[in-house]
């Protein structure tokens, strides 16, 4: 048995050797720790989880490392309401100590996100698949980045499409009452308006409700076609009602409602969805060989996962992947508020399975959009067929500041083009 | 005018379903005084499993079946395992029906997932009519009104002509003396659960077919059955269809003609109602 | 007189049974000497921002005192009045949009009023609000409240969401940010931790003095046996309405501090789910006494927060319901009761 002395004596020894080959080695070894903030509690669960995978598939090529260090990740979780987001972002930031936040996955959280890291300058916050235009366009953050697009920038090329090759000039609008909407309208309007089309009724349907049959009635008999921008499960019950109530009217399509629930529509009339056009920052069935890859690897990395990665696995890659390889570029230089890092992230172009994407002066993206039409392949099934890229769409839609800002951003009346 | 017909006709079908959906949750709380606030929950639980039987089986009316009696079950068992043992306590009954929704909830979720499934009826349900008038119409949302309209009736001479609805009524005015004169209280108050909870399961295939399920529609149904049933009076089912048909018309001339506002409207209905007749139009005065 | 020694006594008996969590300070020494029990409760709170991180004293401790506050107003309708209101999170919001539309936020409705006008305005509109679903909940009783307060909060939930003129709709407000004054940013951690701590105090002090006022004792015969106290002379719907005033108040208070907590409010901050997070923690921390509500908010921000960490945060809803479910089924008086349980047990056991 040891005395108390050389007991006491060995401990100090023994701190002191680990504490210098500690030293020694973690300054090579401390890790950069990463947050990452989706929705994965309540019915956003899926779309959260998919999200996750985009920040593993971007970690994992890069081999959870960059900048020379190894990457940490952390994962926080909010239920898509502003709330429980920045709490989540605070445990994140505060008690985890991140110093890189990507996230989160809705818009409203997004603009939460973005009004909390204006008090945390030392921490840089990329986007996770949040499409609110606010959040770069009105009072944005010097630390947030968004290498995403927003719910308006996701139309381009549709209101001209529809109205100068498909001849609609007169239409409604059907889509749900909130944020997200306003903005998805808006970006079709921009170009429809401009195009010589009329939007003669613009009809919001409180959120969650399923009951278009008011809305169906009044549609009114002289309009060409009708665009709706209702998620993908909410425009197979619109669909089905209004074919039961009997209309015939062609459809134009939001980002997110020719997806594979309506592909999978078995209402009487399939081919009614054929020619159905849509814009969005993603198409499942593009034939380029970096999209290609990135579906492969997805479904090789992810048994579990989606028949095909959504747009908001895309997102939140793209995000990541800049954050990764801007870290690599300064050599993970964090000093002085990650200063070089924000330089870099505000001129590089990020190279992804969609195209480059840079940022503009508020540090929302400029990336490709798809333009796309509903086709039947050759097994019967449909599909959605990627009829255009639109290169570069910035997040004013090709207007002049001047003009967006008198413009604003999208609500209930705003634009108008009766 | 064609508008005008149309909105009464959604009004009128849309009533009938909630009618489906009230009727159980009125019943519960005339008979037992439970106010049953995972009535929503079971709506939307008799939905899943009668969508997964309708899978399984290829039948919708499987289906149906399977959700009335799979809610009727669990009416059952909820009643003889849990609300027996709070007799009287009625705020304990409330919290523990809170508690139950919660918990059903988040199981739903993790057992069918956060996506909205659509019922495959058959098709000579979903198609269209030809009405006078306005020219084309759901065929599906006539049904659902024929529907209500037979279990309504149903209902009706269940509790006045059988001698179990004659139990049931008296329960409902006094349940001391129907304990006194000899009947066995528990197995009426199990079986009015049952048909309850199961009228919700039901409501939920048939609605789900119309409108889709998906996480969110247990707390819809439950707050239009609340309003249903304050509107319409506690414990009575001509009051629940009386309510039902108010408040129907009211949500779909409110989206018609005011989208932004209706729903408020609708709620405000049922302020209205409580300043003036607070035990609801058929209630009793408690 | 012994009336007043028996109350005197049962009350020391019952405040001394307390278990050592947060109790605040009590003013009120018509109750005695302070125990043993408050005096360390109370220096452990005043303390506890020297020895907890930054993120500890705000987001769980500063959290857990604006949410013990409003739950507070719950359990005191509750369990003082035997009323259970569920629009009590509701009441809070009115006060919060108050301060987010006469005050200053992000968005252009706002109309940036200084903080000595907008927050005793803020707090009459919600106490004026809370009389308002008073004088329409008390026309039925019992149990019919539960579904009418839920039903008006709704409606309001909705009302704010659909409203871009007053309510910015969906959006809500950003950026509701609380008032430097005395030189100090109230949302610090360490200010706003102290605030709130004040208020919490003044809050369950005043709980404390009005359940053993004249009006809390006549309101407490109304929960037990309201014809009986018709039959005396008691008005009863004017006390109800008195205590749901009262009720209104303290959610104010609770909620113009979660509104500066979360620094914005919006529709989502006042839906069904928190409506029902309130109930929850009030029942969890048990409503017999104005401690449980704040032991419940404490239990109910550290699951929210470290459930990740240590169970599948995607079920974190199914474990709050079954624990909810359980003190229901097995302890309707929360935690609290539980502890009395316990206690009486073991002292028992000692004998």
């Amino acid at each position: 048995m040891t005395t108390g002395r050389g007991q006491f004596a060995r401990w100090v020894l023994g701190a002191l050797i680990s504490a210098g080959a500690a030293s020694g080695a973690a300054l090579a070894q401390e890790p950069l720790k990463m947050g990452a903030l989706a929705t994965l509690e309540g019915p956003f669960t899926v779309l959260g989880q998919d999200g996750m995978r985009g920040v593993e598939m971007a970690l994992k090529e890069h081999d959870y490392t960059a900048g020379g260090k190894k990457i940490e990740l952390i994962k926080g979780s909010s239920n898509a309401q502003p709330d429980s987001a920045v709490a989540a972002t605070r445990k994140l930031v505060e008690q985890d100590k991140v110093q890189i936040l990507i996230g989160p996955l809705s818009g409203s959280e997004g603009i939460a996100v973005k009004d909390y890291a204006k008090s945390h300058p030392e921490v840089t916050f990329l986007n996770g698949s949040s499409a609110a235009q606010e959040t770069t366009l009105t009072d944005p953050a010097p630390n947030f980045y968004r290498f995403s697009t927003d719910g308006a920038q996701w139309q381009a090329g549709l209101g001209s499409y529809v109205a100068n090759n498909k001849k609609y000039k007169r239409v409604v609008t059907v889509a749900e009452d909130y944020s997200f909407p306003y903005s998805q309208v808006q970006g079709f309007m921009i170009e429809f308006c401009k195009a010589g089309g009329h939007v003669v009724d613009k009809n919001w349907v409180p959120i969650g409700n399923k009951d278009f049959s008011s809305i169906i009635a009044k549609i009114p008999d002289n309009v060409d076609a009708i665009y709706v921008a209702l998620g993908g499960a909410d425009a197979v019950n619109f669909l089905s009602q209004y074919e039961q109530s009997g209309g015939t009217k062609p459809i134009v399509g939001g980002s997110i409602t020719v997806d594979q629930t309506v592909m999978g529509y078995k209402g009487r009339k399939k081919d009614y969805m054929v020619g159905t056009a849509s814009a969005g920052p993603i198409a499942d069935s593009w034939d380029n060989a970096h999209w290609k890859k990135f579906v492969a690897d997805y479904k090789a990395q992810f048994k579990d996962g989606l028949p095909s990665p959504s747009l908001f696995a895309h997102a939140y890659y793209v995000n990541t992947k800049a954050a990764l390889d801007a870290l690599d570029a300064v050599k993970g230089d964090l000093a002085n508020n990650q200063a070089k890092l924000r330089q870099t992230l505000s001129s590089m172009s990020v190279q992804t399975p969609t195209g480059p994407v840079k940022v503009d002066e508020n540090r929302n993206a400029v990336a490709d959009i798809f333009l796309t039409e509903v086709a039947k392949g050759a097994d019967g099934n449909l599909f959605n067929k990627v009829v255009k890229v639109i290169p570069a769409v910035n997040q004013r839609l090709g207007l002049t500041k001047a003009e967006f800002d008198k413009m604003g951003v999208g609500s209930r009346t705003n634009p108008e083009c009766k | 005018m064609r508008f005008f017909l149309l909105t009464v006709l959604n009004g009128l079908t849309l009533a009938a379903l909630y009618f489906l959906v009230a009727s159980g949750f009125t019943l519960v709380f005339g008979l037992m005084r439970n106010v049953n606030l995972a009535h929503g929950s079971l709506y939307l639980l008799g939905g899943y499993i009668g969508f997964s039987a309708a899978q399984a089986s290829g039948s919708w009316f499987i289906g149906i079946a399977a959700g009335f009696l799979s809610m009727a079950l669990l009416g059952v068992v909820l009643q003889t395992l849990i609300f027996r043992r709070m007799e009287g306590q009625d705020l304990r009954q409330t919290l523990v029906t809170i508690g139950l929704s919660i918990v059903l909830a988040d199981l739903m979720l993790w057992i069918w997932g956060g996506e909205t499934y659509q019922f495959d009826a058959p098709q000579w349900l979903m198609g269209t009519t030809a009405l006078p008038l306005v020219r084309l119409y759901s065929t599906y949302r006539l049904v659902v009104l024929g529907a209500a309209i037979v279990i309504g009736i149903g209902l009706w001479l269940l509790l006045n002509k059988t001698r179990i609805g004659m139990m049931i009524r008296a329960g409902v005015d006094d349940r001391k003396m129907l304990a006194a004169s000899g009947v066995n209280v528990q197995l009426v108050f199990a079986t009015t659960f049952a048909i309850g909870a199961g009228l919700a399961g039901l409501a939920g295939v048939v609605g789900g077919t119309a409108l889709s399920i998906a996480p969110g529609e247990d707390t819809r149904y439950l707050l239009a059955s609340l309003v249903v049933v304050i509107v319409g009076g506690m414990g009575s089912v001509t009051g629940a269809a009386i309510g039902a048909l108010f408040i129907g018309l009211a949500e779909q001339f409110g989206l018609a003609y005011s989208p932004t506002y209706g729903i408020v409207y609708t709620f405000l209905i049922m302020v209205l109602a409580l300043a003036f007749r607070p035990q609801g139009i058929m209630g009793r005065r408690l | 007189m012994s009336s007043v020694v028996e109350m005197r006594a049962s009350a020391i008996a019952e405040v001394a049974a307390l278990p050592p969590a947060k109790a605040g300070r009590r003013f009120a020494t018509w109750l005695g000497k302070p125990t043993p029990g408050y005096v360390v409760l109370t220096i452990l709170l005043l303390l506890y921002p020297w020895v907890a991180s930054p993120f500890f004293t705000f987001q769980i401790g500063g959290q857990s005192l604006a949410l013990g506050i409003i739950a507070l107003s719950l359990a005191f309708l509750a369990g003082y009045g035997g009323m259970v209101s569920l629009a009590q999170m509701t009441l809070a919001g009115v006060a919060g949009y108050m301060v987010a539309i006469l005050g200053s936020s992000n968005v252009a409705v706002s109309l940036n009023w200084p903080w000595w006008v907008v927050l005793p305005l803020a707090i009459a509109v919600a106490t004026l609000a809370s009389v308002l679903v008073g004088a329409i909940s008390v026309r039925t009783e019992g149990i019919y409240t539960i579904m009418i307060t839920l039903a008006i909060g709704v409606a309001f939930y909705y009302l704010t969401q659909q409203n871009y003129e007053v309510f910015n709709g969906f959006n809500g407000f950003p950026r509701v940010l609380p008032p430097s004054v005395f030189g100090l940013y109230w949302r610090d951690p360490l200010p706003y931790y102290y605030l709130a701590l004040g208020v919490a105090a003044l809050c369950f002090g005043f709980v404390l003095y009005v359940r053993r006022s004249t009006f809390g004792i006549a309101l407490q015969g109304i929960r037990d046996n309201p014809r009986r106290m018709r039959a005396l002379g008691f008005n009863v719907t004017a006390h109800r309405v008195a205590a749901y005033a009262v009720a209104g108040l303290i959610a104010s208070l609770g909620g113009i501090l979660f509104t500066w907590f979360n620094g914005r409010i919006s529709p989502g901050s006042i839906g069904i789910g928190p409506l029902i997070n309130i109930l929850v923690i009030a029942v969890l921390g048990g409503v017999r006494h104005p401690i449980g509500p704040f032991i419940g908010a404490v239990v109910f921000v550290l699951l929210q927060n470290f459930a990740i960490d240590l169970v599948d945060r995607e079920r974190f809803n199914m474990l709050i319901g079954t624990i909810f479910l359980a003190i229901v089924l097995f302890s309707p008086d929360g935690l609290l009761g539980l502890w009395q349980r316990l206690r009486t047990h073991f002292s028992a056991r000692r004998l």
